[in-house]
């Protein structure tokens, strides 16, 4: 059974920022007015973090790109009244927008801040409304939602892979930020997959994870700046 | 007050006299303040007519803020409701004879404020329509869900704890007709008072208000473990059980005290709610304000010793940040207005503790707000530690319903059942006095 996960090199990572647009336009990210968004109810699913380290003038800057975590012990799915939340048996942690009462208590049980609330129901212009992507839910006021690893191309590449009488290779099944990404920051894979990078990388000397001490076994794995 | 019910009224004891006549007349004033808080719940039904035709948007709720006003009415209501039984249950079981004319006014505040806190996290819902998901998917393992099973326990038994005490007085004014013949026969399901039937009921009262507090105790720890059971900082921590319930239980006494100044003013119950009453709550008072300070600073110097980053954000945002101001009113209203003044004889007095239980019940709300905001918008992950909260119109409009709604249906109440169990003082004038002459003279050495 694979085990997704990602790694992201942060000496890679220039803050472009591509990752943000391509994850919003695969996964039907409504935008939101700008009053809004200065109230913190923008949706990023994937959001580039800007973290200065250093006294001025001395600082240096890294951006840590910051999608859900996909926790191996995710504390928000143990929360859930409903079990609108819950990770399935190849470590994705997913959401059931028909089911979730809107509660927030998994928002406010996730360390790493990655769920959003639809605080109103999605709104796009005619133009927009063309180019939402079929593959993918759009979710309604009131439920929450996070990133999915683009659960939805593991399904795809899954059927096209079984049509055509083959495994699933590692390049099938690509999340739309790791797609998008101009310096290869990203890199996706199954994690218990000798075969795939993630599978090596996941052990580098320069990894990190976020707030491992908390218990949750991240499945997103940074390599540190080499400074 | 028609002709005919003035006779019957004539023809009872004093206790009954003074007890039943708020059920029969009502005066003006009465009606005035029923309107207003008629019309301030009708427009915080508006104001969730609209939240729930556009969405939570429309309340000041976000990211990271997402719990607000109506968790903190929440727990704040819940926890007013453990005034009623527990004080009436924990003051049977303990045979506290003064408690005889305060239980009934306890705990109908208890069932009322039940249904008006159970109804704010509903409101806080985004899809209030799928509630009743937490049935069909019930997932054991949220507190969410212990949540709901245990409050809804709580409701079940103290309505029945409510109702059966009850039964005699209903009675009466079932056999006094003057009052809605049919609803009282109906309610009064029966009861006749033959000494069976009142051997029975003492039975069944005792053995409720044995159950009742375990239940009551569930409800707040288990409140407190939705905050605990996060990994956040300054909500995660074992002491929340046992605090909540604390707190609960202080501002549920502050809750009564300022019920029953009201009431002696309303209906001239002064024979009813004596000095006595308002000095031996003033020094419950008196005593859970130094339980809340022990308990609060034990929470606060963990919090503080162990110094971890993310908790000392949350730490100091309520210390000396942005939320000093409702933290040491908090500290003013939950523990040196009440404490300098129940302490005091000359001040555990009607207005005295009228004071203090508006300072515990302001302070115990803002107890709450300290611990649901700070931590929300200083969350663990320091890059977002830049949140802010304030409510919307909408939220403030609900909670200015809640409040409106629950003091109209408790007034509402007393138009129904007699506020004093009359039941108990006559038992306690029949019986009891002696009951504990003898008891007193159980305890003591037999004398030579
Ligand atoms: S990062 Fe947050 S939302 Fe994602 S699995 Fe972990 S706890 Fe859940
Ligand atoms: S907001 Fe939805 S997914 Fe999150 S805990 Fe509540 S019901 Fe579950």
């Amino acid at each position: 059974m694979a085990r997704w996960g990602m790694v992201i090199d942060l000496d890679r990572c220039t803050g472009c920022a591509a990752c943000e647009v391509a994850c919003k336009s695969e996964n039907n990210v409504a935008a939101v007015s700008v009053e809004q968004a200065d109230m913190g109810r923008a949706s990023s699913w994937m959001k580039v973090m800007a973290h200065v380290e250093g006294e001025f003038p001395d600082t240096t800057m890294h951006f840590y790109p910051r999608p859900c975590m996909h926790c191996d012990n995710p504390p928000c799915i143990r929360v859930c009244p409903v079990q609108a939340t819950y990770i399935d048996d190849e470590g994705i942690v997913g959401q059931i927008y028909a089911r979730c009462i809107g509660c927030r208590y998994c928002a406010n049980a996730c360390p790493y801040m990655v769920k959003y609330f639809n605080w109103y129901g999605p709104e796009w212009s005619e133009a927009e409304r063309q180019h939402l992507n079929p593959d993918v839910s759009v979710r309604p006021a009131g439920v929450i939602e996070k990133c999915t690893f683009c659960h939805h191309r593991l399904q795809k590449a899954r059927e096209d892979a079984r049509a055509e009488g083959r495994e699933l290779r590692e390049e099938d099944y690509q999340p739309a930020c790791v797609d998008v990404c101009p310096t290869n920051a990203i890199i996706f894979g199954d994690l218990d997959n000798p075969s795939h990078a993630v599978h090596t990388l996941k052990d580098d000397p320069r990894v990190l994870r976020l707030m491992e001490d908390l218990g949750t076994q991240p499945k997103v794995y940074y390599l540190r700046p080499r400074d | 007050m028609r002709q005919a019910v003035r006779e019957k009224l004539a023809r009872m004891s004093n206790d009954e006299q003074i007890l039943l006549r708020p059920l029969v007349e009502t005066s003006r004033s009465f009606y005035i303040v029923a309107g207003l808080l008629a019309a301030v719940t009708l427009w915080g039904m508006f104001a969730y007519y609209l939240q729930v035709t556009y969405g939570l948007g429309r309340t000041g709720l976000n990211r990271p803020s997402y719990w607000g006003i109506y968790i903190i009415c929440f727990v704040f209501f819940i926890g007013i409701s453990h005034a009623g039984t527990l004080i009436s249950a924990i003051l049977r079981v303990s045979k506290a004879e003064w408690r005889r004319s305060i239980t009934r006014s306890a705990e109908l505040i208890t069932v009322l404020v039940i249904g008006f806190g159970a109804i704010q996290p509903i409101i806080d819902l985004g899809r209030p329509d799928r509630v009743l998901n937490v049935i069909f998917n019930a997932q054991l393992r949220s507190p969410l869900l212990w949540d709901v099973t245990s409050i809804g326990l709580y409701f079940i038994s103290c309505t029945i704890y409510l109702y059966v005490p009850m039964l005699p007085d209903l009675a009466i004014i079932r056999d006094s007709g003057i009052k809605a013949p049919r609803l009282y026969r109906f309610l009064a399901a029966g009861y006749r008072d033959t000494p069976a039937q009142r051997a029975r009921l003492e039975r069944v009262i005792g053995v409720l208000s044995i159950i009742v507090i375990p239940i009551a105790v569930s409800v707040h720890t288990v409140i407190g473990w939705i905050f605990a059971m996060t990994l956040r900082p300054m909500w995660h921590s074992t002491i929340f059980g046992p605090y909540f319930v604390m707190g609960a239980i202080y501002s549920g006494i502050a809750a009564i005290l300022v019920a029953m100044v009201v009431l002696r003013r309303a209906f001239g119950l002064q024979q009813y709610f004596k000095d006595i009453h308002f000095d031996y709550l003033g020094r419950l008072l008196l005593l859970f304000s130094l339980l809340w300070f022990y308990f609060t600073f034990a929470e606060y110097l963990t919090a503080f010793y162990g110094g971890e980053p993310g908790e000392m954000r949350a730490f100091w945002a309520k210390l000396t940040g942005p939320f000093a101001i409702p933290f040491w009113t908090m500290v003013l209203g939950c523990f040196i207005i009440p404490l300098s003044l129940m302490s005091r004889r000359s001040m555990r007095t009607p207005r005295g503790t009228l004071i203090a239980g508006i300072a515990v019940m302001i302070g115990m709300w803002l107890e709450r707000f300290n611990i649901v905001v700070p931590t929300s918008v200083n969350p663990r992950w320091e890059i977002e530690s830049i949140g802010q909260y304030l409510p919307s119109w909408v939220e403030l409009s609900i909670m200015a319903a809640t409040f409106s709604g629950f003091t109209l249906l408790y007034m509402l109440a007393t138009k129904f059942v007699p506020i004093v169990s009359i039941w108990e003082i006559k038992e306690g004038r029949e019986h009891s006095v002696r009951e504990v002459a003898d008891r007193v003279a159980e305890y003591l050495p037999e004398s030579a």
